[in-house]
């Protein structure tokens, strides 16, 4: 009974020091830094998006907003009507970065499984290094890394000079101006975070499983495509995620490493920005990659319900 | 018995860390040509690296850019361990869901958009409130916290779920406040993440070109967005000399670390070890 008594009066205590209204401070904290610098802005993008452009600082005067004499809403399409009439310039680089994000991805995904199964499969140092050469890139300035990508590339680079040496070739390749260039710079930066989900999903994989399916006969080919892979659906699925969306907006890889063949929209954004200063195309430039950007995402979700329905 | 990788699939880890580490490693050793031309190899010299320390312009803009990245990595590491907690640790929060939604979304956002979105809500703010006044130091800190923090929440929440609540539930009944049950259980258990999760904010910092083009002012350029502006026109080897300092820096700090948290690591899976060894 007294026992009872104690612990009641604790509670009582706890809930008087306000324990929860703390912690709901706690947790409107991040939640309003998000929606300031994060959800609010995406809204602003629309309202530039819907906005007028003009001369002047900024550049632009918003669809909504507050102005000398109050509230206005005044929005109008002008330049998704630009993006319509001039609509070959923008679907070429929507094109060229669904073709070169998705084929990066593709590639990340076949170097980036065997090295995840080859971690979750090592044991003690091993495994520890496997990791550590994975996630010391990923510490390591992307930037830079892709700079590294432009010195072995390049007309003068290292394998131009090789190729030369061996007399493969007579002039030097425009490795610069081709895909690889591109898909090499996006996976020298996004491999690790291919590798992280799979072998985070993969390394749960009980290997008391793998031994049942060779007991009962199983190829190796067969026990891959019955265990492992569907076990690291949801990995394949996070890392596909985190390296298709952020490659579809990619700037600093095409730039660096392509050439006109490889304009991505994160490029033609950047130019209307920078060089046309027209900031409400490149506003509906970035409502148009949101929403090319939602398909995938949608899909995957659908996917899921049917997935869970059967 | 353990199922080994067919010789195939080795073949492709190896040439996956061969992408990740050949044009870097030339790069480095290439830092110290006394050539001009970056890929003709013509004799050993440092003097790239005495060029470096001579040019002021590099030098303001890697001093720049490591208060951006220490300021900007304090801050997402207070609100990152703010919504660590909240997502794992508050139970019945009603808005959990958009927390956990507003907090993954901003690890896939195409940086281009981040970046001109918090452009124009710094512009929308100044009209407004009269704050910020120009953009600069500051406004590139804020914009690299909002990304930052929602990396370091990953972090601190892959380690609040490995670890029990049992413990933080035993404190509060034994009469401690959510305070001291922080500071005296939850804090020690978290601390490697905390570390990692600041230095992992700090890089992404210290990194980022695409979101420090858009918010930046006049006069406050980023290292990267000098170095940016000197590489587009071509490769130059003072460059090659500050990306190898700062490369092997990053990779000396990640290896110290790792080696240190080595142990921590491992006793973090021993559970999943001990499973598989009972059933071997």
């Amino acid at each position: 009974m007294m026992g009872w008594a104690r612990r009641h009066l604790i509670t009582l205590y706890q809930q008087a020091t306000s324990s929860k209204i703390g912690l709901f401070l706690v947790a409107m904290i991040p939640l309003a830094w998000l929606t300031l610098f994060f959800a609010v802005p995406l809204l602003e993008i629309l309202g530039v998006s819907l906005g007028s452009s003009r001369r002047g600082v900024p550049p632009f005067i918003p669809a909504w907003g507050l102005s000398g004499e109050g509230l206005f809403f005044a929005p109008n399409s002008d330049s998704y009507a630009l993006l319509l009439r001039h609509s070959s310039d923008y679907l070429v680089p929507l094109y060229n970065s669904t073709r070169l994000a998705f084929g990066s991805m593709l590639i990340c995904l076949v170097l980036a499984f065997p090295i995840a199964l080859w971690a979750a499969r090592a044991r003690g140092a091993v495994r520890l290094s496997l990791l550590v050469m994975v996630l010391l890139p990923f510490w390591t300035s992307s930037l830079l890394r892709v700079y590294a990508v432009m010195g072995l590339l390049n007309p003068t680079g290292y394998v131009n000079q090789f190729l030369l040496f061996l007399g493969l070739i007579d002039t030097p390749l425009d490795l610069m101006r081709m895909d690889i260039s591109v898909y090499f710079g996006i996976v020298i930066c996004y491999l690790p975070l291919m590798v992280l989900p799979l072998y985070a999903v993969l390394v749960r994989i009980d290997e008391s499983l793998y031994e049942a399916a060779t007991d009962l006969g199983a190829t190796r080919t067969t026990t891959f495509m019955t265990i492992t892979l569907p076990m690291a659906r949801a990995g394949i699925v996070a890392g596909c995620l985190l390296v298709f969306i952020p490659a579809m907006g990619e700037f600093m890889i095409p730039e660096l490493l392509g050439g006109p063949e490889q304009l991505m929209m994160g490029k033609v954004l950047w130019a209307e920005f920078f060089r046309s200063r027209d900031w409400p195309v490149a506003a509906a430039l970035a409502v148009l990659l949101l929403l090319v950007l939602s398909i995938p995402i949608l899909w995957l979700r659908h996917a899921e319900r049917r997935m869970k329905e059967t | 018995m353990r199922s080994s990788l067919p010789f195939a699939a080795k073949i492709l880890a190896i040439i996956g860390f061969a992408v990740l580490y050949v044009p870097v490693t030339l790069m480095i050793i290439y830092s110290f040509n006394a050539g001009k031309l970056t890929s003709v190899w013509s004799g050993f010299s440092a003097k790239w690296y005495v060029a470096l320390f001579q040019n002021d312009q590099l030098l303001t803009a890697l001093g720049l850019s490591v208060i951006i990245a220490a300021g900007a990595a304090t801050l997402s590491l207070v609100l990152g361990t703010l919504m660590a907690l909240s997502l794992e640790r508050i139970g019945g929060f009603r808005l959990r869901w958009l927390l956990a939604f507003l907090g993954l979304a901003p690890l896939v956002m195409p940086e281009v958009v981040t970046g001109l979105s918090l452009l124009l809500l710094f512009i929308g703010m100044e009209t407004l409130f009269g704050w910020p006044s120009g953009r600069g130091i500051d406004t590139i800190m804020i914009a690299h916290a909002t990304f930052g923090m929602c990396f370091v929440s990953v972090i601190i929440q892959a380690r609040l779920a490995d670890f029990d609540n049992s413990l933080e539930e035993a404190a509060a009944d034994l009469g401690a406040g959510p305070l001291t049950v922080f500071y005296t259980v939850t804090l020690p258990v978290i601390l490697p993440a905390l570390i990692a999760g600041w230095l992992l904010a700090f890089t992404l910092s210290f990194d980022d070109l695409v979101i420090a083009s858009f918010v930046s002012g006049p006069g406050s350029s980023t290292l990267p967005i000098v170095v940016f502006s000197s590489v587009r026109l071509g490769v130059t080897p003072e460059v090659n000399a500050i990306a190898t300092l700062i490369i092997c820096i990053a990779s000396l700090a990640v290896l110290v670390a790792s080696l240190f948290m080595s142990r921590l690591f491992l006793y973090g899976h021993r559970s999943t070890e001990t499973d598989t060894d009972t059933g071997q």
